[in-house]
């Protein structure tokens, strides 16, 4: 009879919490006591993604510095909902800077914070992608460049929503926009221009960049955590569902942000000085259309006069993060022998590296149940 | 006011704003009925015992616990139940259905290792209720009578209690020490066993013990027969007998080739004991072909495995000493088997009926308002039959005869025996909506195989009457629990808490599960479609 290890295989590590893992395994979102640093009463959209992102990175910030930190916030959807005057959601020092400098004002706490010498305080900036990619990219640039010590997130919902979804430099191509319309011999934005700003900042050969999406909490717990750890200059990029720039149902939010990891449209890893360490690998590979037909954002591409080529470039972008990132692996990491498997922080559910403190923590927790036998 | 860290202005929380009010549709916590709950014959609350297998330790004595709450015989159930809940267990559409009925085996085993045991906490009624027949349905009535406070007194034919389990089941499949096992824990509340005592006329017993109400489950011990032309040197039994005197000191003899009639789980139960018995061929003759065979597929495999033929398709035509006659069949477009009017002949030394049985109904007669056909007796939904305060149940009455099914008449005749000594009608529990595949997001759920029991080997498996099918260890116990899906009840896997965008979700900490802040909740429907066990729905608010 094949032998077979215990392990928290109802639902591995693939939601938030778990009855089955230690108290200290567990997730920061799982936390009775968690920080909430953005709280309710927001006047984010329902099923808002960046309002959930933004909370899933700040109050682990919170929790890693046991709640020294502050936030600037460039201009966008997540400091409008968040702060009309005189409420805020905030339960943190926060500070609103222009739409453009959100970086520069964090590089400003932090030289404060050296000055005072509290090495102590950490300084986050934060943004959307209109504010990252586009308006505040020279801010960031520099910020980069003299590798301040400043953890910097961008939210990114690919479009400006807060001002009426117009296109940034994040967003997809094929994608309608106010500004990039499904009209003409190629509807929506057009391919082949935009930014991808995480490739940039690992140009800058920071000390830490990292992915995530909404989809992945402990995914993305584990690399706010990780970006902590350095000092220096770091960037985390976050996809977050807009269902109301993308046209979907505000219960798909989480659902959306996961197909766009499985169909390889969106590529979760991390990089350090310049070199990818980490993927995601992609668990149920599907094709992009299972990703395009839930947002009303690319309802052009099928209907009436569907876009078979827009498609195709949209599947060839996927494949190529496929091959470029090794996003497929043939051995699922739960038949590997242990110490093989890789990426065990965001595939999660496996005795793994002993120094990813997640799976170490349950390895532990195995072995005391094989004790208590 | 204490402020938090470099905080020195007051502000206006957010909290001042009730977004709430832009809700059209609100989440709300709910429990679905899982389906192997569904399915129980026995009515047991699976799911909620493998919740509590899940922990480990001292989860298992909790998970028993919960089983005894429903069917006090989870060692025996662990190996004999022809387990529907893993049938019907949504995971079978992900992987491979959980292994209930190997951890219910394990708890069952668990327990009489460990000697845990029931003790009667419900307060004396002082009402007598006389159960005859101590099978499977007689005995779990007892106990359940018994938990709810009634004196019970059993009264049973044979020279040993189990009825069915006894005379009817193999060894190879259910050692008797753990039957033994089982029925002494339910004496040991303090139920009275009579056995070699035949019940002939059930109002004079009632009468003459003082009882205020009567459980029949007699059981069907009456081997049905065919007409066969059979030749005088020709050796016919029926398959009941042969089981029977399996318990007896000298076994029967069958014989080197052994023929079987019919298609059922006791004809392969016969087949298998003659195998062991050391016929050198056992052939089961049935009419139809395999897929209409009655008998569950795992037995007519594992019957192949040990070497049991099947001749499908056929039917005994004329026994004589030493061979008989078959004919073979095809399945007309009804799917009735008719004769082609090929014939061949097989040595036999002897053939085994095992065409069904019929029930010994004969400590009825002359009660009013009894119901029979001559097989079965009619009882209404409450187990009642005909004649007010005598219940009957197991296999007597019209239904799917399993050891099973008998424990689940059993636990609802004891219900309502219970309700009716007080003078009240039971009524009944109420039923959750089903919590079917497609309520579930199967995505949070890992993937894991199911474990597979230990099989003795073929070679000893045909030679001695050892168990075949082994147990799991706590190792694998605890793995296959785990695999349980939660279909339709919060298991606390803190999705809702952490995907709310708007914090709306209150964790009310281990085991009170959540609570929805409708201050705030906006209405999205995320933490609906991220449950992974279906455990919340969307309401429309009423505007």
């Amino acid at each position: 009879m094949p032998y077979q290890p215990i392990k928290f295989y109802q639902t591995g590590s693939f939601v938030v919490g778990n009855r089955l893992l230690d108290v200290e395994a567990r997730s920061t979102q799982s936390d009775p006591k968690r920080a909430n640093t953005l709280t309710s009463g927001h006047r984010a959209c329902q099923g808002c993604g960046e309002a959930l992102g933004a909370r899933y990175a700040l109050d682990t910030v919170s929790r890693v510095t046991g709640g020294k930190m502050i936030a600037s916030n460039a201009t966008g959807c997540l400091e409008v909902f968040s702060t009309p005057f005189p409420e805020t959601s905030w339960q943190i020092p926060w500070i609103h800077s222009l739409f453009g400098n959100a970086p520069a004002v964090a590089t400003g706490i932090a030289a404060a914070m050296r000055v005072k010498g509290r090495d102590d305080v950490r300084v986050v900036g934060q943004g959307g992608d209109g504010g990252t990619v586009d308006i505040g990219f020279g801010c960031l640039s520099g910020m980069f460049e003299r590798n301040d010590d400043v953890l910097y997130i961008c939210y990114d919902n690919e479009a400006y929503m807060n001002t009426g979804v117009q296109r940034s430099g994040a967003t997809p191509g094929g994608a309608r926009t106010a500004t990039t319309q499904p009209v003409g011999p190629h509807p929506g934005n057009e391919f082949g221009q935009g930014k991808n700003l995480p490739r940039i900042a690992m140009a800058h050969e920071i000390p830490y960049v990292g992915t995530a999406t909404v989809a992945d909490l402990r995914d993305l717990e584990y690399k706010v955590e990780k970006a902590m750890t350095f000092r220096g200059a770091r960037y985390l990029h976050i996809l977050v569902t807009c269902p109301l720039g993308w046209g979907s149902a505000s219960r798909d939010s989480i659902r959306i942000a996961r197909l766009a990891v499985e169909t390889g449209i969106f590529p979760v890893f991390e990089a350090e000085r310049g070199e990818v360490t980490g993927v995601t690998k992609i668990r149920r590979r599907v094709p992009v259309e299972e990703y395009l037909k839930l947002q009303r954002r690319y309802a052009h591409l099928f209907g009436k006069k569907p876009q078979p080529e827009i498609l195709h470039n949209i599947q060839a972008a996927a494949d190529r993060n496929i091959t470029r990132y090794g996003l497929l692996d043939d051995t699922p990491d739960d038949l590997k022998p242990p110490g093989e498997a890789k990426d065990a922080a965001t595939s999660g559910h496996d005795e793994a590296q002993p120094e990813d403190s997640e799976t170490d923590a349950m390895a532990l927790t195995s072995e005391s149940f094989e004790g208590a036998r | 006011m204490e402020k938090p860290f470099a905080i020195t202005l007051d502000v206006g929380t957010s909290k001042a704003n009730h977004t709430g009010s832009w809700r059209t549709e609100r989440p709300v916590y709910i429990d679905r009925l899982p389906p192997c709950n569904n399915a129980c014959p026995a009515g047991e609350n699976i799911q909620s015992w493998l919740y509590a297998a899940e922990e480990g330790g001292e989860g298992y004595e909790k998970g028993w616990r919960q089983i005894m709450a429903d069917n006090p015989f989870p060692a025996i159930m662990g190996r004999v139940c022809y387990h529907p809940c893993e049938t019907s267990c949504n995971r079978a559409q992900l992987d491979t259905a959980v292994g209930i009925n190997s951890i219910e085996r394990f708890l069952g085993d668990e327990a009489l290792k460990q000697g845990w045991s029931i003790e009667v906490t419900a307060p004396l009624t002082g009402k007598r209720v006389l159960v005859v027949g101590a099978g499977p349905s007689g005995l779990s009535a007892a106990y359940h009578l018994r938990r709810a406070g009634h004196e019970v007194a059993i009264f049973d034919a044979e020279p040993a209690a189990g009825g069915m389990m006894r005379y009817g089941i193999p060894k190879y499949r259910l050692p008797r020490e753990i039957l033994d096992a089982e029925v002494q824990r339910i004496l040991n509340m303090g139920v009275t066993l009579d056995l070699n005592r035949k019940v002939t006329n059930v109002e004079a017993e009632m009468r003459a013990g003082n009882f205020d109400a009567a459980f029949l489950a007699v059981g069907a011990h009456i081997g049905k027969r065919a007409y066969i032309p059979a030749g005088e040197a020709a050796k016919i039994m029926d398959a009941i007998s042969v089981l029977h005197g399996m318990e007896d000191a000298e076994p029967p003899m069958l014989g080197r080739r052994v023929v079987v009639y019919g298609g059922g789980n006791t004809a392969m139960d016969v087949a298998r004991t003659a195998k062991r018995l050391g016929a050198t061929e056992a052939v089961v003759v049935y009419r139809r072909n395999r897929e209409k065979m009655p008998a569950h597929d795992f037995e007519v495999t594992e019957a192949i495995e040990e070497g049991v033929r099947m001749k499908w398709l056929s039917t005994i035509k004329h026994a004589d000493g030493g061979k008989i006659l078959i004919e073979k069949m095809e399945l007309d477009e009804t799917g009735f088997p008719q004769g082609t009017g090929e014939m061949e002949e097989l040595e036999a030394d002897s053939v085994v009926l095992a065409l069904g049985q019929d029930a010994d109904l004969s400590l009825l007669e002359g009660v009013e308002g009894i119901e029979s056909d001559g097989g079965t007796v009619a009882v209404s939904p409450n187990m009642m039959t005909g004649h007010p305060g005598i219940f009957a149940g197991g296999d007597m009455v019209p239904d799917e005869r399993t050891v099973t099914v008998g424990i689940g008449h059993g636990k609802r005749a004891a219900r309502n025996i219970d309700a009716w000594l007080s003078g009240v009608a039971y009524a009944g529990t109420h039923k959750h909506e089903l919590a079917s595949f497609d309520k579930l997001n199967t995505w949070y759920y890992s993937d894991a195989p199911q474990s597979m029991r230990p099989t003795l080997d073929v070679a000893r498996r045909t030679s001695t009457f050892e168990e075949v099918v082994g147990g799991l260890d706590e190792n694998n116990a605890v793995y296959e629990a785990r695999r349980c899906l939660s279909c339709g009840n919060c298991f606390e896997c803190d999705n809702c808490y952490g995907v709310c965008p708007d914090n709306s979700v209150i964790k009310l900490g281990p085991g009170k599960r959540f609570e929805f802040d409708y201050d705030y909740c906006k209405g999205c429907g995320i933490c609906v479609a991220e449950c992974p066990c279906g455990a919340i729905s969307m309401e429309p608010e009423t505007i």
